[in-house]
Parts: C-alpha cells; structure tokens; sequence
C-alpha cells in the first residue's frame, strides 16, 4: 500500500513535478493540468449522451453509470500512480478473479469464516505485488514483461486451481458460509438516495481517488512517485528510496485488485475462473484518458477517476442511447487515441516552456 | 516492511483457519470428495488413443463439462484422451494436425469455424484417421469428412426457445450476446428472433460480471418494453437475475445453459427454463461412437447428426435433474 514508502528518512527535496516549478498565465497553467483535457471529454461526453439518449437523464442511469466506473476506477487509481510513477501491471485485471477465487474457495474448503479467506487472499494479492515490484527492481526487466508473466501465471493457476479444487470452473456458492453478509456489507452494500441505489463501491472509489490524491499533492511519497517516474536516476541520486517505492506502488495496484475483486465475490457470490482478462487495458484507458502519460512523471488521480467515469460513461451511454453496442470498442479507441494526441500536445508545451 | 509483517500474518492465519475449520456452514461436503475428481485417463486397456480438440476458452464452465463427459467416456472403455483447446481457429487447426501427426487412433472435434479446419481434417481423413464432430458444425461435418455429429442444433434450439417464449406472451425479448462474433451465440438469437419479431439482441463483456450486470441494467432503464431476457449462458443468467432486481424490471428471464446456481433459480421460480444442450453428453458421445467405430465398425446416427439438445429443463423436471448439476455433469 501506498502508505509503507511514506517511511521515515530525510530525503531531500525531490525534483519538482513540471506543473509546479512554472509560473504562466492562467490559461496555460489549466492546460498543462493533467485532468483538464479529461474534463473537457468528459463534459463533451455527458452533454452528448444527455441530448442523445433521453434514458440517460435520470438519476438512476447516473448512479449506474458511477457504479460501472467505480468497478473500473478504482483499480484505475493504483494504475494510474504505477504508471506516474513509470510502470505498467499487465496482471491488475486477472489478479481481481484471483483475489475472489483464492477468498471463496479457501473458505469453502476448509468451511472457514470467510474474513479468513479474505485475509488471506489480501495477503496472496500484496505478495503479488511484490513480487511484481521486486523482479522489475532486481531484474530491470521492463515491467510490461514481468507482469505480462504474472498476468499468464495468474490467470492458469485460476484456471488449475479452481478445477483442482471445485472439480468445474466455478467458484462454489459462497453465500450460506459464515462471514458473507459482514463482507458483502464492506465490499458490496448498496444504500437508497431517495430514487437512486448508490453502491458501497462509488464511495470507496472517492475515498480512494481522495487518498490518492492527497498523497501525490501532500505526501512526501508522493513527490517520491512523481520522481521515480520522471527521472530515476537523479531520483535515486537526490536519494528517493526508489525501489520501496515503486515496489509500494505495484504492491497498492494490487491491493486494489483484491478490493474489487471482493466486490465481485461478494456481490456475485460466485466466480468463472476465466474472468477478468482484458480488464488491465481498461484501467490503463482510464489513466492514460485521465491525463497519464505512458512515459511516467506526470498524472494524477483526479484525472484518472475522470478517465474511468468517460468509460463507464461511454460504456453505458451507448446502451442508454439503444444504440448497437458492438460500436462500443470503437468508441473507446477513439477516444483512447485523442486523450494521447492531448496528451502528446501538452507535453510538447510543457517541454518546450521548460527549453525557452 | 509490510511483506515481512505478512509473513506473520501468514502464520496466524493458518493457524485461525486450522483451528476454525469445520466451523462454518456452506463449506465443501466434506463426505463426497474421495470420490469426486471424475476425470483422469485409465490405462487405457483398449489400446485406442483418440484425441479430443475444442475450441474451448479456457476457464467456460460450460467447455468443463464437455470435457468432464469425454473423460468419463474414456475412462469406461479404457481409452487414452488427450485433449486440447484453443479459442484461436487457426491454432485448432494446428492441435488437429498435431493429432494426425503423432497418429491417434481417432479424433474428436469441434467444427466451429469449418473453413478454417476443413484442412487440417482432411489430412487425418487422408491419413485414414476417423473424425467425428460434435458441438458446432451440424451443417458442414459431412462435407468435411467427418463420420458423425453430436450436438445441439443452435437454429433450431433457438427457435423452439424462442417458440416457448412466444407462447408465453414474450413480445419484445431482449437476446444477451456475452462473446462477440460467436457464430452460434448469434445463430440462437436469430432463431429466437424468426419466432419473436420483437426480439433485440445485446452485446455484453462476458468477462466482467459487474459489466453485464450494470450494461442489462442500463438497457432495461433505456426500453422499458422489453418483456423476457434470454441469455445465452449460465453466468450471465445470473448477473441479469441481479440486474433486474436493480432496475425494477418485471421481464421474465431465460437462459441457454445449465449450472447449480441456474437450476436453483429454475426450482424457485426465478429462471422460467433453461435450454441444455447437454455438453457431458457431447462429449461422452464423441468419445464413445469413436470407440464403437473402431472396435465394432458402428455408425452412431446411421448417417445424420444425433441431436444432443435442446433438452429444456424447467419446473416440471427439475427435480429429477437439480442433483446431476451437482456432479458437474448436467
């Protein structure tokens, strides 16, 4: 998690993220805000769907739309830090599966309070995560390699596994084993807002993006995850604890697998083992959507919740307009491809402000 | 360090979940797994090898149970199975030559995409390898040279569906299509559709149970006329079971494809019939006619494809079928 690299040791000061260490106008300091050419889309997006779909203007389509971007978002905003901080996690969507499977069935069989289980299991996804940080660190292998490896192993151990142990591709029906309604309470509730359901999920996903962003604004880490992804090695030189960190962040994009894959578990109370595959490239649109760049050093969480609210938006709008969802993959590479030619636009800005 | 710290909790877990185990209900029946694990290949005392090549994606539950009947098979008559799979039609065509290559005695097959496998089952056919079909390919396994069929006819399964559903007052049913481009995913909606001209069809990430759950959701918000919800799996029969609860919505709900879970809701009312297309049957049958054929020349089906599905299971015979679900073999 994100709060063991805010250990203890004077660091001097780290170098600055490129947003703050310029004075421009005020035009040009909103625009090289990472979240502002997301917001822009965003808008754009929502006023769209509103003229286009009329089902959209509810309330409730609204609160749809939060829960299916939570499920995405929240998992987006250890992502998102990984990637500032210059990494990738290929493995964060089957590692959501994993984290429900290795919950349900060590509780189904050993008839175990399901809090067991799912202690467990966090342990299992940190581990993970480690091991993801440790081997990009110690290797310097890329870490689009190393977790695509992870990515593979997790997703035939969830497939060996579960078969060994259920003897189908179905995690057991977990719903009459002790534990499931406390946990459901944590991970999966859903409360009434006068005519709207609002999930459990859409409040974490806030609390997390504020945690987030309050520790790339506030905490020393934070500056940390910006230098570790801007430049390495004079982060390493002015004495960031480089490898605590980006191992931390490996080690939270993980434990915000296993928040969701909770969510999954105890929402659907049972699991196929081949899920979640192809979910990692929609946490990574969020980011990059939100402002990310792909090269590291420069993000931050707001703009990749706002990444993920364009997904779960443009995912669902689509629908809500009755409109043939086959289109909704192009959809989603369009918008992909112009959040990178804003992206690419301000970092030339940037750079060339910073040569002048 | 936190992983250090998590190795003590390792520790107290363990021993939390040894001394808490057998505590809790809802676990494993603990009386029944000596003799669970229904797979596994005999020593195969008949001599046959026959190797059984799907196109399963790795993890459907539903490609699980093939694979559970074609074991048992070979189990009981004593024949070695190697199986393989991959979603990847060109990639199956390469598993089949792959058979012909270390000379089984016969294979068994999926003939989903026809073209694509139409050579690689010529040269075992030119080999004087017997091939059967079974699960997709009904119209095409003759032209390819395969000698038998077991499967479910998708056209046909989805049009008694969509009979079914017609008959009871089904007049704008919405068709959940959980893989994109599946030829037989859409062969049963459109036989659904010649029955029901109301019916829509709808495209869902059957890999996100949240994302089917919330896209159903939006779509029953968006056409509040829609009156059945036919899904084309198990998993996704559940994920709109929860998606309707959410959305108010009174359709009915149908699903193809049977599971525990699914006969549960079938038995308490929530799920009106499932479609099965009796997938440990397939693949028992294409094991068992493989090895009729070698041993004793038969012709399962005297020429025509024997018809595994759709077998509708609903209240009248769930009873009789809920256990079976059970063994992983309906």
């Amino acid at each position: 998690m994100s709060h063991d690299v805010q250990a203890a040791r004077p660091a001097p000061a780290a170098p600055e993220t490129p947003a703050a260490s310029r004075r421009p106008g005020l035009g040009n300091r909103l625009l090289l805000r990472p979240e502002v050419g997301a917001l822009v889309a965003a808008l754009v997006i929502f006023l769209f769907f509103l003229v286009a779909a009329p089902a959209f203007r509810s309330m409730e389509s609204f609160f749809t739309v939060l829960y299916q971007a939570s499920t995405i978002g929240i998992v987006a905003v250890g992502v998102g830090l990984l990637m500032i901080g210059g990494e990738f996690d290929l493995s964060a969507g089957v590692i959501t599966t994993s984290a429900g499977l290795v919950t349900s069935m060590f509780s189904w069989w050993f008839g175990v309070n399901l809090w067991v289980g799912a202690l467990l299991s966090l342990i299992f996804c940190l581990a993970v995560g480690f091991l993801n940080g440790w081997l990009v660190m110690r290797t310097g292998i890329p870490s689009f390699l190393i977790t695509l490896g992870t990515f593979f192993v997790l997703q035939g151990a969830n497939l060996g596994v579960t078969k060994l142990v259920t003897n189908s591709v179905t995690s057991p029906d977990i719903s009459q084993i002790a534990g499931f309604s406390s946990l459901g309470a944590v991970f999966s509730s859903n409360f009434g807002l006068g005519p709207v359901t609002v999930w459990i999920t859409v409040l974490w996903w806030l609390l997390f993006v504020a945690l987030a962003t309050w520790i790339l604004q506030r905490a020393r880490s934070g500056n940390w995850i910006y230098a570790v992804g801007g430049s390495p090695e004079s982060a390493r030189a002015v004495g960031v604890p480089v490898v605590r960190t980006k191992i931390g962040l490996f080690m939270a994009v993980s434990f915000l697998g296993w928040f969701v894959g909770m969510h999954t578990l105890f929402r659907f109370n049972t699991l196929q083992a081949g899920n979640g595959v192809g979910n990692e490239f929609l946490y990574i649109i969020a980011a990059v959507v939100g402002g990310t760049l792909l090269t590291g050093g420069f993000g931050n969480a707001a703009g990749v919740a706002i990444g993920a609210f364009i997904f779960g938006m443009t995912n669902l709008g689509i629908v809500y307009a009755g409109w043939d969802p086959n289109w909704f993959k192009a959809f989603l590479g369009v918008m992909l491809l112009l959040a990178v030619l804003v992206n690419l636009y301000v970092k030339r800005m940037a750079t060339a402000r910073r040569t002048a | 360090m936190t992983f250090i710290r998590g190795g003590r909790i390792v520790a107290i877990a363990a021993l939390v979940a040894l001394g808490a185990t057998a505590c809790s209900g809802g676990g494993r029946d603990k009386g029944e797994d000596s003799e669970q694990g229904g797979g596994g290949n005999a020593a195969g005392s008949s001599g046959y090898t026959i190797a059984f090549v799907t196109h399963e994606t790795p993890g459907d539950a539903f490609w699980d149970k093939v694979r559970a009947g074609a074991e048992q098979a070979a189990k009981d008559e004593g024949v070695t199975l190697k199986y393989s799979n991959d979603p990847d039609a060109s990639k199956q065509a390469v598993l089949i030559q792959n058979a012909v290559d270390s000379k089984v005695s016969g294979i068994a097959t999926t003939l989903v995409t026809p073209n694509a496998l139409a050579g690689a089952v010529k040269t075992a056919t030119d080999a004087k390898i017997p091939v059967v079909g079974l699960n997709a390919g009904i119209d095409q396994y003759k032209q390819l040279g395969a000698l038998m069929y077991f499967g479910s006819d998708e056209t046909l399964a989805g049009q008694s569906a969509g009979e079914r559903i017609a008959a009871g007052g089904a007049k704008h049913p919405l068709c959940v299509i959980h893989q994109q481009g599946s030829v037989s995913l859409e062969a049963r909606c459109a036989g659904l559709k010649s029955k029901v001209p109301g019916t829509e069809n709808i495209q869902v990430n059957g890999a996100d149970d949240a994302a089917v759950t919330s896209t159903i959701q939006a779509k029953l918000a968006q056409d509040k006329s829609i009156d059945y919800i036919m899904t084309l799996n198990s998993q996704v029969a559940q994920d709109t079971l929860k998606a309707q609860e959410q959305a108010g919505s009174s359709a009915k709900v149908a699903t193809f494809d049977l599971d525990t879970q699914v006969a549960q809701n079938v038995q308490d009312g929530k799920i009106e019939f499932s479609v099965d297309q009796q997938p440990y049957a397939q693949g028992y049958l294409a094991v068992s006619s493989l090895y009729l054929y070698l041993k004793n020349g038969n012709d399962i089906g005297g020429g025509r494809p024997v018809l595994t599905g759709p077998s509708f299971v609903d209240k009248s015979n769930i009873a009789k079928i809920l256990p079976f679900t059970k063994n992983n073999t309906r």
